[in-house]
């Protein structure tokens, strides 16, 4: 479904992904892992065209994305949840939805809001409430929400556990489960390594620009290297 | 009363001292060529005292005073009251609304020539501070060349009834849409800057065309200006004493009534404010379409919009043109209005004082920016014996404005509702 391949990346001069090769099928959970600074969230803006590679290819559904602008590739099935959550916090919680499903009819965004709030009863509750009133485990709801009304046949999260509290991050990943259920590919990017690689299908280990090690979450998790850099030994 | 504020209220009767008296108490006389320095009067020296000793005990006892005035009732009032229901406040908005907008049709007959006149200015500034709003308060973009889009408006109707004796009602729409043009063509390159560096590159984009319409003179006849620019006529009738273009006729013949100069001034007044209206309808209109959503999504976060799919370039270039459309809608009615225009009337001074309505309105809302437009603009004249003061009660007020409100006079308003505590 999305493929990169030999993918280099540039901030100006300095190259931050030095030939980088991932695959995520349709259907699967991928999870990406690496610590700060790895590449993690260069690799995913690289996909969505905000740097675009400065070489190799990045095809989404058989199709080459790598130079199409970001606009269009975010309008083509494919929906982000960005890192630190970007929820629109001066909006209320229903409009942050229904700019999610900017491009869709009236229609269809009311079922992907129902849907949505089907998914988090707790949106629902909040409905008319500014966003940027909410607790983080709520705001990263919404944006997983928003993300989805577009209804995109893949989901790329970045780092959707960051700065939450234990309980609400097993929510998020109980979600997460429940996504490639409903028949959504994900890509996740996470530093929390173990819930990453436990929900996941298959696993990129990324080190300082590169894919360090692939192989299904079980072996990964399972790994000595892995769990010496990644799982606290 | 504390040992800081003590030097803090000294150091600021200092500062009062350090700018008043230099303004206050010098006098410039001129005699013949010669130009002379001489020492104000005993009073006025002793009022810059005074004041620097009113702002030093103010300073003093501050906390204590600032105390006071928080806890008056009156101030407070509204501050427990429940928020009302949002579909009632909206309906009683409309009505309040409508209401006004009938009074303002009917309100020129009663009032004097200078009072229609104002009024109609004043209408001139509420298209502008519209229009700015969209693209400061709404999109977010820091905008200090508005007023070229002002220029070109009025340039353009002037121009083409010099050059082609075009009217006024084909001069509105090709004024509003060749501003429009120049908003596009300057948003192109410059949406991509951000913040201080687009309200550079704005800023010097006003000048640019001021500039140009002070030096091109064989075209726009310099610091000169255009004359003559023709009144609006009703439906080919004209407004003057006598007919001046051949097929004409005139207002007062055709109604059988006596000659007025009122009459002009009335329809003037009554064209600004249907335009008024519609301005403020079809932004109205727009804020509540996907593209008005689109343009706050991206004032609030640029990535999380970009991540959505939108074009940035589209949604800034959208916000900008329609701005620039009503900035070149007011500009004809205003070169109408005045019959005159220079170069003069398009300095970075107008830019400032509409972004300061926007301001002071408070961002993005429609009713506030009409309510400060009409407080900016009505203000200055009323106060008019203190006119050498008035840029200084302006800064005042803005100053006092930003400590005080910062949100502005009416935030603009989303529906949220309050959380009640948990139990």
């Amino acid at each position: 479904m999305l493929v990169l391949e030999d993918v280099h990346t540039h901030y100006g001069k300095i190259e931050a992904l030095h030939g980088v090769s991932v695959e995520v099928k349709k259907g699967e959970i991928v999870s990406l892992i690496g610590a700060n600074g790895a590449g993690k969230t260069t690799l995913l803006m690289t996909v969505c065209g905000n740097p675009q590679a400065s070489s190799g290819r990045v095809i989404l559904n058989g199709r080459d994305i790598t130079r199409d602008p970001t606009a269009n590739i975010m309008r083509s099935g494919i929906a982000i949840v960005p890192e630190g959550r970007r929820i629109f916090s001066g909006l209320t919680v229903e409009e942050n939805l229904h700019m999610g499903g900017f491009f869709n009819t009236k229609a269809e965004i009311r079922k992907s809001q129902d849907h949505a709030y089907e998914l988090f009863p707790r949106l629902k509750e909040r409905e008319h409430q500014r966003a940027g009133t909410m607790s983080g485990g709520e705001q990263q709801m919404l944006a997983i929400g928003r993300a989805l009304m577009s209804k995109p046949n893949m989901i790329i999260l970045d780092e959707p556990s960051l700065g939450l509290a234990p309980l609400v991050i097993k929510q998020i990943f109980e979600i997460i489960g429940h996504l490639r259920d409903e028949g959504i590919t994900v890509f996740l990017v996470e530093q929390n390594a173990h819930q990453a690689l436990n929900l996941a299908d298959r696993g990129y280990v990324l080190e300082t620009g590169k894919i360090r090690l692939q192989d299904t979450g079980k072996n990964l998790l399972a790994n000595p290297e892995v769990q010496n850099a990644y799982l606290g030994g | 009363m504390a040992a800081h504020n003590f030097k803090h209220a000294l150091f600021c009767a200092f500062i009062t001292l350090l700018i008043s008296y230099p303004i206050l108490g010098f006098n410039l006389e001129a005699q013949g060529i010669n130009i002379t320095i001489t020492g104000a009067d005993t009073t006025t020296i002793l009022g810059v005292l005074l004041a620097a000793v009113v702002v030093f005990l103010f300073q003093l006892f501050r906390d204590q005073i600032m105390g006071r005035v928080g806890d008056l009732t009156s101030l407070t009032a509204g501050k427990h009251k429940e928020p009302m229901a949002e579909n009632r406040r909206a309906k009683i908005e409309s009505w309040v609304l409508t209401g006004i907008v009938i009074l303002a049709l009917f309100w020129p007959f009663f009032m004097s020539r200078g009072a229609v006149d104002l009024a109609t200015l004043v209408l001139i500034y509420i298209m502008l501070a519209l229009g700015l709003n969209v693209v400061v308060g709404l999109a977010g973009l820091l905008d200090l060349g508005y007023v070229a889009f002002y220029a070109v408006g009025a340039y353009t109707f002037a121009l083409l009834s010099q050059y082609l004796g075009v009217s006024f009602w084909f001069a509105l729409p090709i004024g509003a849409l060749l501003a429009a043009t120049f908003g596009l063509v300057l948003g192109f390159p410059v949406l991509r800057l951000r913040g201080d560096y687009l309200a550079i590159v704005t800023l010097g984009f006003g000048e640019i065309i001021r500039i140009l319409l002070n030096n091109w003179t064989n075209l726009t006849g310099g610091p000169n200006g255009i004359g003559g620019i023709p009144d609006p006529t009703l439906f080919g009738m004209e407004f003057g004493r006598r007919v001046k273009e051949e097929g004409n006729t005139s207002f007062h013949e055709t109604f059988g009534i006596a000659y007025s100069g009122e009459h002009k001034v009335i329809f003037l007044y009554l064209i600004a404010l249907v335009l008024a209206v519609f301005t403020a309808l079809v932004i109205r209109r727009f804020m509540r379409m996907p593209v008005g959503r689109a343009w706050e999504a991206l004032r609030e976060d640029e990535i999380a919009a970009r991540s959505l799919g939108l074009s940035r370039t589209a949604v800034k270039l959208s916000a900008f043109t329609i701005g620039a459309f009503f900035a070149g809608f007011a500009g004809t009615v205003f070169a109408s209005k005045q019959g005159f225009i220079s170069p003069e009337s398009f300095v970075f001074l107008e830019s400032a004082i509409i972004l300061a309505i926007v301001v002071l309105g408070g961002m993005g809302s429609q009713i506030g920016v009409v309510l400060a437009a009409i407080a900016v603009t009505i203000l200055p004249e009323l106060a008019r014996e203190f006119s050498e003061y008035r840029m200084l009660i302006f800064g005042a007020a803005m100053v006092l404005m930003m400590v005080w409100r910062p949100q502005g006079l009416m935030p603009m308003r989303r529906i949220h509702i309050e959380l009640k505590k948990q139990e």
